[in-house]
């Protein structure tokens, strides 16, 4: 599983790699969360709210902040 | 501030927003149960709105035993009504807003005009742009998705401009402090002035300031997975966006209430009239230079605005001062620059500007 947090360091931002982390370790699971702060690569992966969560490179949520649950939520699925 | 319409969904605990709006099989029965919620809500709204008037004169004159023609009679009651007032319309319209929210996003009105013309595209721009959840701070990443599916330059602008300045807050504000011919205005001439700097900057060719590697970029390979609400996702949308803005604004508002109940009670009728009133036409485009640079939300401005509007000040200067101060915002120009080069956003704020200032300056002479 491949889990990227995408957004240009706002503070909105950084409230949703942090939940996420908490998820990932909540879950037990063995896998880093990657930030993607540069905005060109934000464009390649087809953002255009930030902050997002792209788990598998696919866009799982968009112009929100998740809360810890939720992504919990969103990673068991 | 506990508010009748949060508390229609007891279900979603208060930590967690954005947490049940990702659940995607709900029961029936939870459906019916949040329903009800609501309307008990609404009930309790409109008992609570009804009882204002009555109990905020209560509580200034009897209560607290200030005269009525007094300063400071006059400053309390303005403060008692128009705080709770202003925050149950606020706690409704954005509750409202959210639902309506939830069927737009950002990726569905890029689709929406993708491939429009011209003037269609710009109207379509200015009305989404009201519409779609907006934050300043992804402008740029919003800028750049509209341009790489090809949707020209100056759609894209009129989307930025109607995004910010014509919002909920400042609608909900306006209609409860001014009354609805004032909203209206705000909202129609908001959206011409989205509308025409769009379409005239899209007329003159400005492509080329847009920094180069904007156009270089790819198209986005991911997929969308798609959200399926229902209407019990868009209540509890529309809750989650009244804990997010009533949350953070609301000290703005009693704050601005304040500051526009001491100008009711002591500042003395016309007294703004010689220098913001009508006949001074050179009031206009001072409003709009002192409102550029400055940066604030609408729940900050608009009492400050109505503080000068009751003092003999011309609506068409404290409209333009208002548009200023909320649609063009040093931050977001900042922000922008990271795409565009420097003509552009002088164009850009130009055009803007020069919008407003004939706004401002048609209502004085019309009203």
């Amino acid at each position: 599983m491949k889990i990227q947090v995408l957004g240009t360091g706002c503070a909105r931002c950084k409230v949703l790699t942090a939940n996420t982390e908490k998820a990932v370790q909540a879950l037990g699971l063995a896998v880093a969360v990657e930030k993607v702060e540069d905005l060109r690569e934000i464009m390649r992966l087809g953002v255009m709210t930030t902050p997002a969560l792209l788990v598998d490179g696919k866009i799982r949520a968009a112009g929100k902040v998740l809360t810890a649950d939720a992504v919990m939520d969103l990673l068991r699925s | 501030m506990k508010t009748p319409v949060l508390d229609s969904t007891p279900e979603a605990p208060p930590c967690c927003s954005g947490a049940a709006a990702q659940r995607t099989a709900v029961a029936p029965s939870r459906t019916g149960r949040t329903l009800l919620a609501l309307a008990l809500a609404l009930v309790g709204w409109s008992l609570a709105y009804a009882a204002i008037r009555p109990l905020s004169e209560l509580l200034a004159f009897r209560a607290l035993g200030l005269a009525p023609a007094s300063h400071l009679g006059q400053s309390v009651a303005f403060f008692l009504y128009d705080a709770p007032k202003v925050l149950l319309l606020l706690v409704l319209i954005v509750f409202a807003v959210g639902m309506v929210r939830s069927f737009f996003t950002a990726e569905r009105t890029r689709a929406v005009l993708a491939g429009k013309r011209e003037s269609v595209g710009n109207v379509l721009a200015a009305l989404l742009g009201v519409v779609t959840p907006f934050c300043s701070c992804s402008a740029v990443p919003l800028f750049l998705g509209f341009v790489e599916v090809g949707i020209p330059l100056g759609v894209t602008l009129s989307f930025l401009v109607a995004a910010p300045m014509v919002n909920e807050v400042a609608l909900v504000l306006l209609f409860g402090l001014f009354g609805w011919k004032v909203a209206a205005l705000y909202l129609v001439t908001g959206l011409a002035i989205a509308i025409a700097s769009g379409f005239v900057l899209g007329r003159m060719k400005l492509e080329r300031f847009v920094e180069p590697w904007v156009y270089a970029s790819m198209k986005g390979s991911a997929s969308h997975a798609r959200e399926r609400l229902g209407l019990q996702g868009r209540i509890e949308k529309g809750a989650e966006a009244v804990r997010d803005v009533v949350g953070k604004v609301w000290p703005w508002v009693l704050a601005g209430i304040a500051v526009g109940a001491g100008v009711h009670g002591y500042v003395p009728e016309g007294l703004l009239a010689g220098f913001m009133g009508k006949s001074a036409w050179w009031s206009v485009p001072a409003a709009v230079a002192i409102g550029v640079p400055m940066y604030s939300n609408a729940a900050g401005v608009i009492p400050v605005v109505e503080a000068l509007l009751g003092k003999g000040a011309a609506l068409g200067t404290v409209l333009a001062f208002m548009m200023s101060v909320i649609g063009l915002s040093l931050p977001e120009i900042v922000i922008l620059r990271k795409v565009l080069r420097p003509p552009l956003i002088a164009a850009f704020v130009g055009i803007v500007a020069l919008g407003i200032l004939l706004v401002g300056w048609l209502f004085n002479a019309v009203l």
